[in-house]
């Protein structure tokens, strides 16, 4: 079945550019880009009124709660969220409980979401057998299982012999490993950043500095082995010169950082609002800021939702007590567009950033607005102004620090190999 | 101004004007409370819940007597042998309470925030008696009042504060309410026990007694939180009450009238010598407890006043 979606602003993060044009979508793959103008080509016409046509959201570190917690999200609330918000790859984590550590578990999860998710669904494993630190997992079934990438999430292998071996062996292989960098003595009990407002509220403190030392830890380690390594969050701004300098010496070594940490601040936390914790803890203004500039200029390769679903029960406690993350896959885009509203980002460099760079990274030809491209598009109104109601979204568990916020921009359809798996309903 | 608060969780909403209607009415109170009948009737009809999720003697007894003096039913919960061992949430401990229509509520938590947190879910008036690291307000007022009563003013005083700042709530209310006032806060210890960005707060940070307690009109010393630490926080307790302890020694480089407080329970010879806790002259450590009754009895009288005034919810 064809498709030409027809009068969009295409974004392509590839060239750099945004401009009038149209898709022909057929067979699951872009089959033809034409600039300017309204061709007609003879087939089913979309016109996209001149909004916005862009490569969906691939996006590293999802978690949903199978197996184990299917009542803070499942595969289908989870895959019906990410269609909601653009995202048409979750790449999912393995801190589930048990933790996906094995090939056996990976091949059912593979099943049930494949069934259950309208988007792509492409599933991480542990690192380590029960994300302990102790043991690398069977690296070579999870591949062949169809894992992209090998990580212990939030939990840091703390002995370098055995991320050591790890690492070399997952080089063997040719594996992606994503890393968690965090001192782990100076983070641990951390609920806040260190600093004036930590103090203020009398709350346990980790030192920005402790992300610096995780870091550094682990490029002499990708130096030792020559693993392909990837960042999960980088937050701080005394982080970035230890990653450029990786980089520059040739190191295989990427970054991401998540939306919360791009878009709010430590005092967002204002009084003990749990909705705001998350792992590593929100950082100074100055950090924010320097993590944007760090993702303009490409130093910073992804930005991801670290969606993770929390229900109310683990949220509605004590600050140090309450569970740690936010759900992200329906607020990703509108937060992130903040960045293009406020002028630190073009469209273009957003998508470089959301979809190009995370699918170049995992090896998948999707991301890119070009022809043979698998046709995982979004087209959404970058301007359209709205207020977040956290009880509308489609995530089982609702923990979102944007509740009642205003955000603009929200995503008008999305489609997955050329199928459309969202159309916003009118208002 | 009047005092328009429906709790009391922290220093830091509080205003000037706030502090000094508690500290003035409080002066009613000392007089009441030295009085053979001890007797006043701002509270009465009312419930005054205690719930302690900490341990707590003093703190307890004090708001115990304030309610009582002013005619509530006091009621005390020892949260540590309750349900809470039981599995449940604050949240539902809260819910349950609120069923019993409680008027006053006292909370001292382990868990910085807990007390805010609470405030949000009952519908009664909420005194935080300490929670966590974050704020223990009755007891900055009840050394407010101190001060005032032996200095003649609350302002334009060097205060220097000493010890275990890190994991003192007491530190905290202290350093608020002392910056609100105008007054020059110091604060003196060693590196370890400094919470971070404290600079930020408007204070200055010595790291020996000497030079922190130069010419300070008041010295109050803080508890060294044995039970908070897991270790490495200080060499040993011979080493920081060599160097941080309170002796006669150190104490001679404030002024000659400086006065010296004590939020209690002490150490004796870890962060105060017993002969200067003793010490008529100077130590004020007797005065701050008898002023912690008067402090808690102002401050409820006037959340009940509050409480009072506010439109009540039409029963069936």
């Amino acid at each position: 079945m064809s498709i030409f979606l027809t009068n969009a602003r295409l974004i392509d993060p590839e060239q750099g550019t945004e401009e009038i044009g149209a898709v022909l979508v057929d067979d699951g793959v872009i089959k033809e880009l034409v600039y300017g103008g309204n061709p007609d080509l003879g087939v089913k016409t979309v016109d996209c009124g001149g909004k916005c046509l862009a490569p969906g959201i691939v996006d590293i570190g999802v978690k949903v709660c199978e197996p184990g917690e299917r009542h803070k999200e499942s595969y289908r609330s989870a895959g019906t969220a990410a269609a909601a918000g653009g995202v048409t790859t979750m790449v999912t984590r393995p801190d589930t409980l048990p933790a996906t550590d094995n090939p056996e578990a990976l091949e059912f999860l593979e099943r049930r979401a494949n069934a259950a998710a309208p988007v792509n669904v492409l599933p991480m494993a542990a690192l380590t057998k029960g994300r302990e630190g102790r043991e690398m997992t069977e690296i070579g079934f999870l591949m062949d299982a169809g894992a992209v990438a090998f990580t212990d999430c939030d939990h840091v292998v703390r002995d370098a012999k055995v991320l050591g071996r790890a690492l070399s062996y997952a080089r063997s292989l040719g594996a992606l490993v994503i890393g968690h960098v965090q001192e782990p003595g100076l983070s641990a009990g951390a609920a806040a950043t260190s600093g004036k407002f930590a103090s203020l509220r009398g709350l346990p403190g980790v030192s920005p500095i402790a992300e610096r030392m995780g870091l550094e830890r682990d490029i002499a380690m990708i130096a030792m082995t020559g693993a392909r390594y990837h960042v999960d969050q980088i937050t701080t701004a005394q982080a970035l010169p230890a990653l450029r300098q990786a980089k520059e010496e040739g190191l295989d070594i990427t970054a991401g950082t998540s939306i919360h940490h791009l878009t709010l601040n430590e005092f967002d936390v204002a009084d003990y609002r749990t909705f705001f914790k998350v792992k590593p803890p929100l950082r100074s203004e100055e950090d924010r800021m320097a993590i944007v500039e760090a993702l303009r200029e490409g130093l910073i390769d992804t930005l991801s939702s670290m969606h993770t679903p929390q229900d109310e029960e683990s949220k509605r406690l004590p600050f140090e007590e309450a569970a740690s993350g936010a759900v992200g896959l329906e607020t990703l885009l509108p937060a992130a567009l903040r960045l293009v509203h406020s002028g630190d980002l073009d469209l273009p460099t957003l998508f470089r950033v959301l979809s190009l760079n995370p699918a170049k990274r995992l090896g998948l030809s999707c991301g890119r607005m070009a022809k043979g491209a698998p046709a995982d598009l979004i087209l959404f109104d970058p301007d359209v102004p709205f207020v977040l109601d956290r009880w509308a979204l489609r995530s089982k568990s609702k923990n979102t620090p944007f509740d009642g916020q205003r955000m603009q921009g929200k995503v008008l359809a999305t489609y997955v190999a050329g199928r459309t798996v969202y159309e916003m309903q009118d208002a | 101004m009047a005092f328009s608060h429906s709790h009391l969780l922290g220093i830091e909403p509080l205003s000037p004007d706030d502090i000094n209607a508690i500290l003035d009415l409080a002066e009613q109170y000392v007089k009441l409370n030295r009085r053979e009948v001890k007797h006043g009737d701002a509270l009465a009809g009312l419930t005054q819940i205690n719930m302690f999720f900490e341990n707590s003697t003093r703190t307890q007894a004090s708001f115990e007597i304030a309610g009582k003096r002013l005619g509530a039913d006091v009621m005390n919960m020892a949260m540590q042998a309750s349900s809470i061992k039981k599995g449940e949430t604050l949240i539902d401990t809260a819910m349950t309470l609120n069923a019993m229509h409680p008027d006053l509520l006292v909370v001292r938590h382990p868990q910085s925030g807990a007390v805010n947190l609470l405030a949000q879910k009952v519908k009664c008036a909420v005194l935080n008696a300490g929670d966590g690291r974050h704020e223990h307000p009755t007891q900055a007022l009840l050394d407010a009042l101190t001060i005032r009563r032996a200095k003649g003013r609350l302002h334009r005083l060097n205060i220097a504060i000493c010890g275990d700042i890190a994991h003192s709530r007491v530190a905290r209310s202290n350093i608020l309410l002392l910056g609100k006032m105008e007054n020059r806060v110091r604060l003196v210890g060693p590196s370890t026990l400094m919470p971070s960005g404290i600079k930020e707060f408007g204070v200055e940070v010595y790291e020996s007694m000497h030079e922190g307690l130069k010419d300070v009109d008041v010295v109050m010393m803080l508890r060294l939180q044995r039970e908070r630490m897991d270790g490495g926080f200080i060499p040993s307790e011979r080493e920081y009450y060599h160097r941080f302890g309170l002796d006669a020694e150190k104490l001679s480089h404030a002024k000659p009238d400086a006065i010296v407080m004590h939020p209690g329970p002490m150490n004796r010879g870890v962060e105060i010598d017993g002969e200067i806790a003793d010490d008529i002259n100077r130590s004020v450590i007797q005065d701050q407890v008898e002023m912690g009754v008067a402090v808690r009895m102002a401050a409820m009288d006037l959340l009940a006043r509050n409480l009072r005034a506010r439109p009540k919810e039409v029963q069936a």
